[in-house]
């Protein structure tokens, strides 16, 4: 399948998602948030918090299960790399209230003033970071 | 049964996440390289997830509420402060390390543990690090 179509159907599904938990439970499809709040002090409402991050993590499995073939995972970075990138996530998401989901695909769907600045600066340091170590540092 | 369907919205994202290539780190570094080797693919995952949603929340919000819940709750705050900047910008420097947000990591938990174990890991201790010290 071609990237751009492959991209867009998975854009659309992305989007159906977040509308289902706004239709039924009222909730913004916020993975950060979601996740950050089942650790302590955990939110009185952490059944669907829970039951949420399990659909995340069954659907390869079950696409395992099923199709066989995964799509493709290529982490380059080394193990400190990814503590300390993943520590660096934590924090900004905490922070700022939000990733590429709740931020990204929630709140700029919403114009929320927020989530477009948030957005923004996001994608403005991700590109830097990528151009500074691909470019300059040639990793 | 409200469980259930969390589940499967979960799982639905899942896929979307999947199908796009947004689970890939290495893609979504190509899709960050815009100086360099670039791959504008992953800009659809974005601008069909936003015009779906942009679109379908229209006419979820013209319901009284949702299904299993007594209103919808929608941010409400529009304050530019210092957390909100400084959050941002701390998480795009983490993604562009990497290549992972929040979502694929968990989702690459179920696709390819190992790696993204640790990032998981780590990401959760700095969520908790970061709670602690809002708390204090």
């Amino acid at each position: 399948m071609h990237d751009y179509i492959a991209a867009s159907i998975g854009g659309i599904l992305i989007g159906a998602a977040a509308l289902l938990l706004m239709a039924s439970h009222g909730k913004i499809m916020g993975i950060s948030g979601i996740v950050s709040r089942l650790l302590p002090p955990l939110a009185s409402d952490w059944q669907w918090r829970l039951a949420f991050v399990a659909g995340i993590i069954a659907a390869p499995l079950a696409w395992r299960a099923v199709s066989g073939p995964m799509p493709a995972i290529e982490i380059s970075a080394s193990t400190p790399m990814l503590i300390i990138a993943g520590a660096i996530v934590g924090l900004g998401t905490t922070l700022g209230n939000g990733c590429t989901s709740g931020h990204g695909v929630c709140g700029v769907s919403r114009l929320s003033k927020r989530s477009l600045v948030a957005t923004g600066l996001f994608m403005a340091s991700a590109i830097v970071t990528v151009t500074i170590s691909k470019q300059l540092l040639g990793n | 049964m409200r469980l259930l369907m969390v589940f499967l919205t979960g799982a639905l994202f899942s896929a979307g996440l999947m199908i796009s290539g947004m689970i890939n780190p290495a893609k979504v570094i190509g899709f960050l390289d815009i100086f360099g080797d670039w791959d504008p693919s992953l800009a659809f995952v974005m601008a069909l997830a936003v015009l779906v949603y942009g679109i379908g929340l229209r006419f979820v919000l013209k319901r009284p509420k949702p299904l299993f819940e007594a209103s919808f709750s929608l941010p409400k705050g529009s304050v530019i402060d210092r957390k909100l900047v400084s959050g941002a910008i701390l998480f795009g420097i983490g993604w562009g390390l990497v290549g992972l947000c929040p979502g694929p990591a968990i989702a690459a938990l179920g696709a390819a543990p190992g790696q993204a174990a640790i990032f998981v890991v780590a990401m959760l201790a700095g969520m908790l690090a970061t709670r602690m010290l809002q708390r204090s």
